[in-house]
C-alpha cells in the first residue's frame, strides 16, 4: 500500500536552487479569521530514527499549514495521551475521548546506505476507526520542508476534497527605505506561507508585477533598472534572464496566456496605456484595445480567448472592468456598480471575479468577489488600502497587499471570505504577491 | 551569477549619476539667494540688482515639482506661469534636455496608477510642447506610486506624492 515518491522531489529542488546572494526578509504568518467549526485534527510529533538533528520539525510545517487553511485545528501536544508512530500503536479510544476526528502519525529514518531520509505518514479517521491514506516519501534532509508540505496536501485533499496548495510558491516584491535619495527594491520567491524566502533580484530602481508562467518554469515582473519600466522575464531554474520589451513609454503588468503561448501586457507608446498580446514564439505583437482612455491590467479568461481589465473608457478616474473578445474585438463593461474597480482575475470556473473595489469615492478600497451570472458583488476584507490579488492554484484562498501601521503587509482570505490570514515582515514594506500554479 | 554583479555595478553607478543631477540642481535654486547679499552691498553695482521681473523669472524656474490633486492631471495657474519660464529657457538651449517623472499616491490599483502617473507627465510636456518647445527635449517617465517623496498614508503625505519631478 506504501507508494515511494522521491524523483518529483529532486526535480524541484533544482528547480529553485539559483538566487541571488543576499538576504530575503522572512514572512510570518498570523492567522486572523478562522471557520466556526474547523475540523478537529490530531498530529503526533513525527519519530525521528536516526543521528542528529533534523533542519526542519516535520510536524510543525504540517500543523502550521493546517492550521493556516483556516479548515483544521490541530490538538496541542500536551493534550494527548499517547504518541503511536504507526498503525500497531494506534487506539482510537484515546483520540475520541480527545474530540479528535483525524489522527495523522508517521516516523522519519534514514535510508540504508544514502543520504536521503524516508518520512512515512498513515492518516486515521478516528471516527470510522480506519486506515484512510499512507506512504513513504524520501528525499534529502533539505527537502524536508517540500515533504511536509506535501503531506499536508494529502491529508487536506483526502478530507475536505479539495486539492491542497502547501506544496505552492509565491513571489513578492518588499522595498526598504535607505535614505531620501535611496530605496532598495527586491523581488523575492519563497514558500506559500513566506518559508525558505530567497532574493530573485535587487535594484534601488522599482520592481514591478511579478506573474508566473503557466508551468512555473518562468516569471515576468517589471523592473526600471534601465530607469525606464520594462518587462523581463527570468527562468527559474537556469537563472537565465532576457528584456522583452523596450518600448516608448510604459512597458508594464505582463501576464502570460493560460496556454503559455501569448503574453498580454500594457504599452503606452502610441501615447496611453492600451493592452497588446505578444505571441511569444513569432515576438508578433498584437493592439488588442485602441480606446484613447487608460487601458490596463490585463488578465486572461482560463480558455486564453478573451481578455478582462481595467479601463476608464466610461469616464476619468472611474475606471472599471472590460473584457474584450480576442478574435472578434467585441468589447463589453463587467462592473457597474462603485467608482473604482480594478485588477479582476477570473476564478478558474470563469464565474467569479477578483477584483479591487471602491464603493463611494471616499471609502476604502477591499478586495471583493463579484458572481458574473447573478451580477451580486461582495466585499471581503476589512483592511486598509487593498491591492494586487492573488488566487491560489486550488481557488480556495485569495492573497493580497494592504497597508497595516503605515507599512505595506500580504493577507490571504478564503473566497468565502471566512479564513484570514496576515503575513507581514519586520521592516520595511512588502507588497504584490503572485501565487504559483501547481508545481507537478 | 555573474550576471549579477555586474548588474549590480550598473546600478550602483547610475545611483551616482542621480546623486550628482540632484546636487546641480540644488545649487541652482541657491543661486538667486547669494548673488542678492553681494549685489545691495555693493552700491555702485546698484544697477546689477536683479529686477522684480528676473526675480520672478528665477522664482519660478526654481521650481521644479508640480503637485496635483486626488485622481486628477490638471496643471494648477501657478505652476502653468512657472513652466512659461521653463519653456522660454528650454527654447533659448535647444540642445538641453528634460525628463519629466510623473508620480501618483497610494490610493488604488499599482498598475492604474502608473498609467496616472503618466497622464501627469504628459500634462507637463504638453503644457511646453503649446509653449514651443521641441518635443525631442522631453522624455516623461511614470513611476506611478514606486517612489514616493514622502511615506505615511496621511492626507499630506499623499498630497505630497502627487506629482511631476522636473529632472534636468
Amino acid at each position: 500500500m506504501n507508494m515511494l515518491r522521491s524523483l518529483t522531489l529532486l526535480a524541484m529542488g533544482l528547480l529553485f536552487g539559483l538566487s541571488v546572494q543576499a538576504q530575503s526578509q522572512q514572512l510570518v504568518i498570523q492567522i486572523t479569521q478562522g471557520v466556526d467549526n474547523p475540523i478537529p485534527i490530531a498530529v503526533v510529533p513525527f519519530d525521528w530514527q536516526g543521528f542528529g538533528v533534523l533542519p526542519e520539525n516535520v510536524t510543525d510545517v504540517i500543523n502550521g499549514d493546517l492550521r493556516n487553511s483556516g479548515e483544521f485545528a490541530p490538538l496541542d501536544q500536551q493534550n494527548m495521551l499517547s504518541f503511536p508512530h504507526q498503525e500497531s500503536e494506534v487506539f482510537y479510544r484515546d483520540w475520541r475521548l480527545l474530540g479528535s476526528d483525524y489522527l495523522l502519525v508517521g516516523k522519519i529514518s534514514r535510508s540504508a546506505n544514502s543520504q536521503l531520509v524516508e518520512v512515512q505518514y498513515e492518516l486515521f479517521d478516528v471516527v470510522r476507526e480506519m486506515r484512510v491514506v499512507g506512504e513513504v516519501i524520501s528525499g534529502t534532509e533539505t527537502q524536508l520542508r517540500d515533504i511536509s508540505h506535501q503531506i499536508s496536501d494529502v491529508v487536506f485533499e483526502k478530507i475536505t476534497g479539495v486539492r491542497g496548495a502547501f506544496s505552492t510558491k509565491i513571489l513578492y516584491v518588499t522595498s526598504q527605505r535607505e535614505s531620501n535619495l535611496v530605496t532598495n527594491y527586491q523581488l523575492n520567491l519563497a514558500d506559500y506561507d513566506g518559508g525558505r524566502a530567497q532574493v530573485l533580484l535587487q535594484s534601488q530602481e522599482p520592481i514591478m508585477s511579478p506573474t508566473w508562467s503557466p508551468d512555473a518554469s518562468q516569471i515576468a515582473y517589471v523592473s526600471f533598472e534601465s530607469t525606464r519600466p520594462r518587462i523581463y522575464v527570468q527562468n527559474l531554474s537556469t537563472g537565465a534572464r532576457e528584456q522583452l520589451t523596450d518600448f516608448p513609454g510604459i512597458n508594464s503588468a505582463p501576464i502570460w496566456s493560460p496556454d503559455g503561448s501569448k503574453m498580454a501586457m500594457v504599452l503606452s507608446k502610441d501615447g496611453n496605456p492600451d493592452i497588446y498580446v505578444m505571441d511569444l514564439r513569432t515576438r508578433e505583437l498584437r493592439k488588442v484595445t485602441t480606446h484613447f482612455a487608460v487601458d490596463t491590467e490585463p488578465s486572461w479568461t482560463p480558455d486564453s480567448s478573451a481578455i478582462l481589465y481595467t479601463s476608464e473608457q466610461g469616464g476619468n478616474n472611474r475606471p472599471q472592468i472590460y473584457q474584450v473578445t480576442l478574435s472578434t474585438g467585441w468589447t463589453e463593461r463587467v462592473t457597474f456598480e462603485g467608482t473604482y474597480n480594478s485588477k479582476a482575475s477570473l476564478l478558474p470556473d470563469g464565474n467569479s471575479l477578483v477584483l479591487i473595489h471602491r464603493y463611494d469615492v471616499n471609502d476604502e478600497f477591499h478586495l471583493a468577489i463579484m458572481n458574473l451570472e447573478r451580477g451580486t458583488l461582495r466585499i471581503l476584507t476589512n483592511t486598509q488600502l487593498d491591492e494586487s490579488p492573488t488566487i491560489a492554484p486550488n481557488a480556495s484562498m485569495v492573497m493580497y497587499a494592504s497597508k497595516s501601521g503605515g507599512r505595506g503587509i500580504l493577507n490571504a482570505v478564503s473566497i468565502d471570505g471566512r479564513v484570514k490570514y496576515q503575513l507581514p515582515i519586520a521592516e520595511g514594506d512588502v507588497r504584490e504577491p503572485a501565487w504559483s500554479p501547481f508545481l507537478d | 551569477m555573474q550576471n549579477f554583479g555586474l548588474y549590480k555595478l550598473g546600478l550602483a553607478a547610475m545611483l551616482s549619476v542621480s546623486l550628482v543631477a540632484c546636487k546641480s540642481t540644488d545649487e541652482e535654486a541657491a543661486a538667486p539667494a547669494a548673488a542678492a547679499p553681494s549685489a545691495s552691498s555693493n552700491a555702485a553695482a546698484a544697477s546689477n540688482q536683479p529686477s522684480a521681473a528676473e526675480l520672478a523669472r528665477q522664482r519660478a524656474l526654481a521650481k521644479t515639482v508640480f503637485y496635483f490633486e486626488f485622481d486628477k492631471s490638471d496643471l494648477s495657474q501657478e505652476d502653468r506661469d512657472a513652466l512659461v519660464y521653463h519653456a522660454e529657457e528650454l527654447k533659448k538651449n535647444p540642445s538641453s534636455k528634460i525628463r519629466l517623472e510623473g508620480h501618483a499616491d497610494e490610493r488604488g490599483t499599482r498598475e492604474y496608477n502608473l498609467a496616472l502617473g503618466e497622464r501627469r507627465a504628459q500634462a507637463v510636456e504638453r503644457y511646453l510642447q503649446v509653449q514651443g518647445v521641441a518635443a525631442g527635449q522631453m522624455e516623461t517617465i511614470s513611476y506611478g506610486e514606486e517612489r514616493p517623496a514622502q511615506q505615511g498614508t496621511t492626507e499630506a503625505a499623499y498630497s505630497a506624492n502627487r506629482r511631476v519631478e522636473m529632472v534636468k
